[in-house]
């Protein structure tokens, strides 16, 4: 069932299109369908889901390479399939309203986002490390062209190229450390590794890998800008793909994996420190913000941060608090993205510095923001209070020198985060003296029903908490706790007055004075910026690996002829040369000539070859290489290859025609002026024999090194006649090895499309029912363009 | 023969051919055309692809295969080009309109497709069948079903030969002739 819900996502993502070409609604409205019926099976399951092994289902891939889809829905899948499923039907249908009816845009985004929606269900119910990576790579796919949209804006390019560079590079490296660790395992079952962790160094390398993976995709310092970049796309994708789901995968791969390695301080380490570092980054950013969506993208980097921490520890009561702020945020955070869609549909902009008033005139907007918020900010009864409390009371309990210093980060973390809660409310509803009050127009209520149901979620989830608990909880049950106490705690609003609550009080009070002096924190944040940021250090990453390939293939892209031939034999003789040098074999049994036809075809061959090195004229060497090859098509026929000798004559044939072709554009002599350097001569004449000796020499060698030849043979010439070939060569060819046929016939393919490009790509004109599209090429404004 | 006098044929046209039997089309500069390699070819040109589909299907059992026919059926239109098909790719076969990129991806589909065809059936990828049976007049049959991959290689050999003639062949020309006609206009400014 879980399969068949991932895959009719992808089955809906194909058809939308086409409904969208009647009405954009309705496709948003079908395709917030799968969702919802996603979310609704998942809460139906919950019980079996939460108790013991989960809900599982495997569907072979590809068996003899031992690849399998494996899913399976456990607690951590459930909490991830409601903030996927659950926010992905509420801002599927907010989309049907946010996008205009006739919006170019809208059917691209609807199939998109849809698509997104079953990759990422995917990607959170997979039980096996390849499936997830498949997932993992579908969804960075999503959102580069969901961020790209039509590419007709230089800004959306921009930035999808930089989130798909960054998080497909942490998702390449990921696979790599899949590999170690599924290797040291012996299983690519996450549930099987997780229960039996390898160790070695190997592994060690993997879990670097693998975190690389994950802090690029959840957008961790120092690969947080694309995050804010990633910006560009429009407000409800930003809200989904960009604060909801997609950049929790990486938090979602370390609670997966955590349980295994939290142990070692390899896998907590970085995480706890980048984790921390990336939440005071982002809420400091924020604050310096004025575009609200960028703000709210800061925001998402700092609680990133802040749940990557809670996570990687791998204790008892941060995982619980991990899973109830992987809630708390998605509902609060979905709100805020979609209020600023909607504040940005009727006032037509986000900034800060032109916003006021707005508060007045949309009153219900600025309430259901409000209990958002609040719920960022860690204000009771909110979700994200009852989160909070619960970390704070993690690190607490902890009681060691790293409990009391995340704790420490944690609560000047929480101050940022209150003060630019705060910041996004003055923001966009306060009166703001000496700008003009804007008046908005009328928000359909399409654009404010689903905004309202994921911010009154946020505040009943958090009044009925102790119902909700045991959902939550389950994540963290799995996992040690140090302590009776930290064992008996449950999520809740009223613990007693203890530590934490002190400590949400300060991060509240803290923050609040922070707000009160935005003025001044303001002109810090622009004064501290400092040149040598980290999406400074992407550009220079970017621009350093484009000058080194222009520095490359200048340097190997000569334009010369001879140059490549001497780097491919220089090539050959430095990787097969030595390699036929080190593990050197001279056949027992090489006897120098077989049959007397072999010497007068063999002195035909090599006088052809010298005769081709004296050879002046263009037209004497391609005969004379002719001569060589069907020297060479003879001895194939004496030594009893009749099938390779009659494709090396009409090879030959061919090659010599062709050569013929072109010989006619070229000058009849090979030089034509003067002679090449002696000293040149030389060098060339050195590097070929050489070359060719060893070509030469390979092939008695390799010919002596066979290990089990005849049993292969005989088994082929044994099999022919049963693959319907009396002709062995036949049989192997179509049949036997058939797949290196399809191979070289493609690369054949390959090779024409290219030669007849060269040739034909500077004068392509289209002819289509004898009408004559010129291709422009050679025409004056051609030429202009291309000399700039 | 003497022409009688209602059609008098002008004494410049005698030696023009009577019937419209040599290679149709019209031929680049008259004064390359050679009569006897036009006549060879327009006899070669079909036993040879004749004999090209005879190694197509003789391949199963002797020496040949859709590797050996698509060339031996290239070189047929070589030779057809060389005796003055028409300079434009789609042509070069006469009456086949055909661009070789068509014929080259046909090949590659057919071989693909038949790669594929017995998963559709439960077996491997690439696995084949056979297939007996007796016709009259001809005995005992037996078909390969990897006789569709050699058919897959064998056109999308031809396909290339064909692109080698567009390109090497009939896009040198065009270079060749723009060259030499850019070199006249810039003489008689």
């Amino acid at each position: 069932m879980l399969l068949t819900l991932v895959v009719a996502h992808l089955a809906l993502a194909c058809a939308l299109p086409a409904v969208a070409a009647r009405s954009t609604r309705a496709a948003f409205g079908l395709a917030a369908v799968p969702p919802a019926v996603t979310l609704g099976w998942a809460l139906a399951m919950a019980p079996q889901a939460l108790g013991g092994q989960g809900v599982t289902q495997s569907i072979a891939w590809a068996p003899a390479l031992h690849l399998h889809f494996h899913v399976r829905l456990d607690a951590l899948a459930l909490v991830m399939i409601v903030l996927v499923s659950g926010l992905g039907a509420v801002i599927l249908a907010y989309s049907a309203f946010y996008f205009g009816r006739r919006s170019a845009d809208a059917a691209r985004t609807s199939a998109l986002l849809v698509f997104f929606a079953g990759a990422m269900l995917g990607l959170v119910v997979a039980d096996d490390l390849l499936t997830l990576y498949v997932f993992w790579e579908l969804t960075s796919i999503a959102s580069f062209l969901l961020v790209g949209q039509s590419g007709l804006h230089r800004a959306n390019r921009r930035a999808a190229v930089q989130a798909l560079l960054v998080t497909v590079f942490g998702g390449l490296s990921m696979l790599l450390g899949f590999v170690l660790v599924g290797e040291s395992a012996g299983t690519y079952r996450i549930s099987e590794i997780v229960a039996a962790p390898p160790t070695g160094g190997a592994v060690t390398a993997g879990i670097v890998l693998i975190l690389l993976g994950a802090l690029t995709k959840s957008a961790q310092a120092p690969f947080h800008p694309w995050l804010p970049a990633a910006m560009a796309a429009p407000t409800p994708v930003s809200g989904y793909l960009h604060a909801a789901s997609m950049v929790k995968a990486g938090v979602f791969l370390v609670a997966r994996l955590s349980p295994a390695f939290a142990s070692s301080a390899e896998w907590w380490l970085p995480l706890v420190v980048l984790g921390l570092t990336t939440m005071l980054i982002g809420g400091w950013r924020a604050l310096g913000a004025t575009d609200l969506k960028r703000l709210l993208a800061f925001g998402t980097v700092s609680q990133l941060g802040f749940l990557m921490v809670l996570f990687a520890v791998g204790g008892r009561l941060a995982a619980v608090a991990g899973a109830a702020l992987l809630l708390a945020h998605g509902l609060f955070k979905a709100t805020l993205f979609l209020v600023v869609g909607t504040v940005d549909k009727v006032t037509g902009t986000r900034e800060c510095g032109s916003l006021s008033g707005l508060g007045r005139a949309m009153p219900g907007l600025a309430a259901a923001s409000v209990l958002a918020a609040a719920s960022m900010a860690g204000i009771p009864p909110l979700l994200g209070f009852i989160a909070k409390e619960a970390a704070f009371e993690a690190f607490q309990l902890e009681g060691d020198a790293r409990g009391w210093i995340v704790l420490a980060g944690l609560v000047v973390g929480s101050i940022l985060t209150v003060a630019y809660s705060a910041r996004f409310l003055w923001g966009a509803f306060a009166t703001k003296p000496g700008v003009d009050v804007v008046a908005p127009k009328k928000a359909s209520p399409g654009l404010v029903v689903p905004l309202w149901i994921t911010s009154l979620a946020g505040l009943v989830l958090g009044l009925i908490a102790p119902l909700v608990a045991p959902l939550i909880e389950a994540y963290g049950n799995g996992l040690p706790s140090r302590d009776a106490e930290e064992a008996g705690y449950h999520l809740a609003l009223w613990h007693g007055w203890n530590l934490a609550l002190a400590l949400s009080g300060v991060a509240l009070l803290g923050g609040l004075l922070l707000h009160a002096g935005r003025r001044q924190v303001e002109a810090l944040t622009r004064a501290l910026h400092h040149p040598v940021s980290a999406q400074r250090g992407y550009e220079l990453v970017v621009s350093g690996i484009e000058r080194v390939a222009v520095l490359v293939t200048g340097r190997l892209q000569a334009g010369s002829l001879p140059f490549y031939l001497a780097a491919v034999l220089l090539m050959v003789l430095a990787l097969p040369g030595v390699g036929l040098v080190a593990g050197w074999a001279w056949p027992a049994d090489a006897p120098v000539v077989h049959q007397w036809m072999q010497i007068p075809l063999g002195i035909v061959v090599v006088v052809a070859a010298l005769a081709l090195v004296r050879a002046h004229r263009r037209f004497t060497a391609v005969l004379l290489v002719g001569a060589v090859g069907y020297g060479i098509g003879g001895l194939f026929i004496v030594d009893g290859a009749p099938d390779l000798a009659l494709a090396q004559f009409l090879v030959e044939t061919l090659a010599v025609v062709a050569f013929v072709f072109v010989l006619r554009r070229l000058p009849a002599h090979f030089t034509e002026r003067r002679r090449p350097r002696r000293s040149v001569q030389i060098r060339k004449g050195i590097l070929a024999s050489v070359a060719g000796i060893t070509v030469a020499v390979f092939g008695l060698v390799l010919s002596g090194a066979r290990t089990a030849p005849t049993t292969a043979s005989d088994e082929f010439v044994r099999l022919a006649p049963e693959a319907g070939a009396t002709n062995v060569i036949s049989a192997i060819l179509v049949d036997f090895r058939a797949l290196d046929t399809v191979g070289e016939i493609t690369v054949l393919l390959v090779a024409a499309a290219g030669t007849a490009s060269l040739v034909l790509a500077t004068r392509y004109d289209r002819r289509r029912k004898s009408r004559v599209t010129r291709s422009g090429s050679g025409t004056p404004d051609h030429e202009k363009e291309v000399l700039g | 023969m003497t022409p009688t006098p209602e059609a008098r044929v002008p004494w410049d046209r005698w030696d023009a051919p009577a019937e419209d039997w040599m290679l149709s089309g019209d031929c680049l500069v008259g004064t390359e055309r050679t009569l006897l390699l036009e006549l060879a070819a327009r006899i070669l040109f079909p036993t040879v692809l004749v004999f090209s589909l005879y190694l197509l299907l003789v391949g199963h059992y002797g020496p040949g295969g859709g590797f050996s026919g698509g060339l031996v059926a290239g070189l047929a239109f070589v030779l057809r080009h060389i005796a003055g098909g028409r300079s434009e790719g789609p042509e070069i076969g006469a009456r086949i309109k055909v661009r070789p990129p068509v014929l080259v991806g046909l090949g590659l589909g057919v071989a693909v497709v038949t790669a594929l065809v017995p998963a559709a059936f439960g077996s491997p990828v690439l696995s084949s069948a056979k297939f007996a049976f007796d016709v009259p007049l001809l005995g005992h049959i037996e078909i390969v079903t990897s006789l569709a991959l050699d058919i897959g290689v064998y056109l999308l050999i031809i396909g290339v030969v064909l692109d080698l003639l567009r390109s090497l062949g009939s896009g040198i020309e065009r270079d060749a002739r723009e060259a030499a006609a850019a070199e006249n206009a810039g003489e008689a400014t």
